[in-house]
């Protein structure tokens, strides 16, 4: 590696976030710490049902006895679970507002900022946005629009109250709160989130999508997502996330859970862009995320599509149940870290029905002082005839100090499956670089480019409204320059 | 002077390669550099386009009143210094037409020209393209990922004709090419000829100039110009080899 390459490897490591401001605007928390009585605070926060309360305090007995799973590549300082506030809502947020006339302008304004407008008319056209601020939905659009076709578009809070039949059935059905202590910890203490479903044979003609915003200090963020998509039905959802800069680190643990019903489509795809941490690894946010899908039905699918680029730590691994015969589950990653970023990230790809197929992309790209492990699962149950999987995992290793690493497992109990993996690791070449310079971009324009080239494959996954914001962010990440 | 290398010494890795070489090319001149295996003639083009491994021992080099030494390689790209490399790199997932249109872009800044827009950029390559009869669906695809040595070549010379250089160095875009592929490349660089642009072409073989007529000849022999003239010596070369120059 030569010297101008190192030299600009050290501009981008200098890393300025775009989003870390913090929207000044009162909050109301409970005190500190977890236990009960936080936990019967967010239920009654939330007007919540009594069996909801019950289910949340079942889940927090099971979290006191278990402990975090530690067989990740990460390293982190215990985390001190009763110094984190567990709920954080702007003052006023007793009710959600109707329109955005109840809504805070500093809030709408902090939208604004983020590029997130929340007016119907200037939001990105199709593309229908619940929003979360800290602990509470701030607005949906276009929900009178999704009502007509019968899709059910709100907050997980707002579900609980008005669609209690769906919720009781499908809640932690896909990953059951003792599932492990991050997800007992979400069951137990999730604020919000968002609910869809989509009826039977609907196919949903607009992009679905949530944005997660965490502004109050030493809060935590643990956000529930439940996607059911009835039969024949098809939703593609994406959701975005970004906080603060602050020296701290910040707990997010969330849980998405998706089910796709006989022939039924989701297609779930996630920018992640929470603060990574200054470029001496101080603050950032601890990303702590279990995503899961069920294909339920025959001939179902469910495709993973993720961007992650921001986090000190990302913990997360978006994974496929194949139950229905025939069912297909994806899983696209690129996974950026620089400076001190860590993440493990990967997917696991059960095969338990006849004829499943599964695919796995992923691509790592290392910076600065970073480990990026990925860390993935293919197994292949007793009656999943003829299953197939692929999986191709990518690592690119930008500068000498970084770390990239691919952990993949494979367990099948069943002689007709069948299994391809192809990994590679490189470092980012020096003749690309070379070339493209010559014809006159720039070291900075060089790298990206290369990088985004890199990515191909699995940014096309991402929803046309979407690839370009992506790609912009992946050249923000490596720049550190703020676009 | 257009370019101006004077006394030029350069080593790789401790090995001496360039010796002391002088060469000067002025506006509207084709030169032609002969040379055996490893003599140095693609280090000189290499250098030229500023890539970083060599160590510079002495000597300087002026390139449109500019001490070149003092630009790195995007700047001399964007100065109008254009390499048509031997072997081009392969870089998976980049689109021509996006990496090309950036590629010109950066250079009419430096300029003070505006950009171009997308349609005028698409329109522009399309039409040089099929001057090269190069497929349109072949602009879709990656920068020469996949493509065969031909392919590679005619791209190198799309490009070129796209970024319309002041200095354009050729380094043995000959190799590997057969002889309706050299056609097309070389009709495609006798196109671009102007009475305000230099042409700089490396190569070990005398075929290359049946096609390109150039005004120099030069031969080099470890590390530096032995003799200068005309076509002739071409011609020289092609009967005898370059024994009688060592």
């Amino acid at each position: 590696m030569n010297s101008e390459t190192l030299n600009t490897l050290d501009s981008y490591s200098k890393n300025k976030y775009k989003y870390g401001f913090v929207t000044n605007i009162d909050n109301e928390k409970p005190k500190k710490g977890l236990n009960e009585d936080t936990i019967k605070f967010i239920s009654l926060k939330k007007k919540e049902p009594d069996w909801m309360l019950q289910w949340r305090l079942k889940a927090f007995s099971k979290w006191k006895k278990m402990k975090e799973p530690k067989w990740a590549n990460l390293n982190f300082p215990e985390i001190d679970y009763q110094d984190i506030y567990y709920y954080s809502a702007p003052k006023g947020f007793e009710k959600k507002p109707k329109d955005l006339s109840e809504v805070d302008p500093k809030l709408i304004e902090t939208y604004n900022k983020l590029g997130i407008p929340l007016e119907e008319q200037k939001v990105l056209a199709g593309v229908a946005v619940d929003v979360v601020f800290d602990s509470v939905s701030v607005a949906t659009t276009y929900k009178g629009e999704l009502e007509k076709l019968g899709i059910i578009f709100c907050s997980i809070g707002e579900a609980i109250q008005k669609h209690p039949d769906l919720i009781k059935k499908y809640l932690g059905s896909v990953i059951p709160a003792g599932d492990h202590s991050f997800s007992a910890l979400n069951s137990a203490v999730f604020t919000d989130g968002s609910f869809v479903y989509i009826p039977e044979g609907v196919k949903c003609p607009m992009e679905l999508s949530t944005y997660f915003r965490i502004n109050a200090e030493n809060t935590g963020q643990f956000e529930r997502t439940l996607i059911i998509a009835d039969k024949g039905s098809y939703v593609s959802y994406l959701e975005g996330c970004t906080a603060p800069k602050r020296d701290d680190n910040q707990l997010h643990a969330a849980n998405v859970e998706l089910i796709a019903l006989e022939d039924a489509e989701i297609k779930y795809s996630t920018v992640q862009n929470w603060y990574p941490g200054d470029e001496d690894g101080k603050g950032g946010i601890y990303n702590f995320v279990t995503k899961r899908g069920l294909c339920a039905g025959k001939n179902s699918k469910i495709s993973w599509t993720q961007v992650e680029t921001g986090s000190a730590i990302t913990w997360k691994y978006p994974s496929c149940i194949l139950k229905g015969d025939n069912s297909i589950g994806e899983f696209y990653s690129v996974a950026i870290t620089n400076n001190f970023q860590q993440a493990d990230t990967g997917t696991k790809m059960t095969h338990i029905g006849k004829n499943t197929k599964s695919k796995i992309i992923s691509k790592g790209i290392s910076l600065g002082k970073s480990q990026n492990t990925y860390r993935g699962e293919v197994s292949f149950l007793r009656k999943a005839d003829k299953a197939r999987n692929y999986t191709q995992c990518d690592s690119l290793l930008v500068g000498n100090r970084c770390g990239a690493h691919t952990v993949p497992y494979i367990d099948s109990k069943n002689n007709t499956a069948v299994i391809e993996h192809e990994a590679s690791t490189s470092k980012i070449n020096e003749d690309q670089l070379y070339y493209c310079r010559q014809r006159g971009l720039s070291h900075e324009e060089a790298v990206s480019l290369i990088v985004n080239g890199f990515c191909k494959q699995v940014l096309q996954e991402l929803p046309m409204e979407f690839a370009v914001e992506a790609q912009k962010l992946v050249s923000i990440s490596l720049e550190g320059s703020v676009g | 002077m257009f370019l101006e290398i004077k006394d030029l010494s350069v080593k790789i890795e401790n090995k001496n390669i360039l010796k002391g070489l002088n060469l000067n090319i002025n506006k509207g001149e084709v030169h032609a550099i002969m040379g055996p295996n490893g003599c140095g003639k693609s280090t000189l083009a290499n250098v030229l386009a500023g890539k970083e491994d060599y160590e510079i021992l002495n000597g300087k080099i002026n390139f449109k009143d500019n001490d070149l030494f003092d630009l790195n390689i995007e700047e001399r790209a964007q100065e109008g210094m254009f390499l048509a490399f031997q072997y081009p790199v392969e870089i998976p997932g980049v689109n021509i037409t996006p990496f090309l249109h950036s590629a010109i872009n950066s250079k009419r800044k430096r300029m003070n020209e505006d950009e171009i827009d997308n349609l005028s950029f698409a329109k522009l390559l399309k039409s040089k393209a099929s001057d090269l009869g190069i497929n349109i669906d072949m602009l879709k695809r990656s920068v020469n990922t996949g493509f065969s040595g031909g392919e590679k070549k005619r791209y190198e010379i799309l490009q070129m004709s796209i970024l319309n250089p002041d200095l354009a160095i050729l380094d043995e875009t000959d190799s590997g090419l057969d002889i309706d592929a050299l056609k097309i490349v070389t009709d495609g660089v006798n196109k671009l000829k102007t009475k305000d642009n230099s042409f700089l072409i490396i190569t070990h073989y005398q075929k290359l100039l049946d096609y390109i007529k150039p005004d120099y000849v030069h031969v080099m022999v470890n590390g530096s110009i032995v003799k200068s003239g005309g076509s002739e010596i071409a011609v020289e070369i092609e009967k005898d080899g370059f024994q009688k120059f060592q």
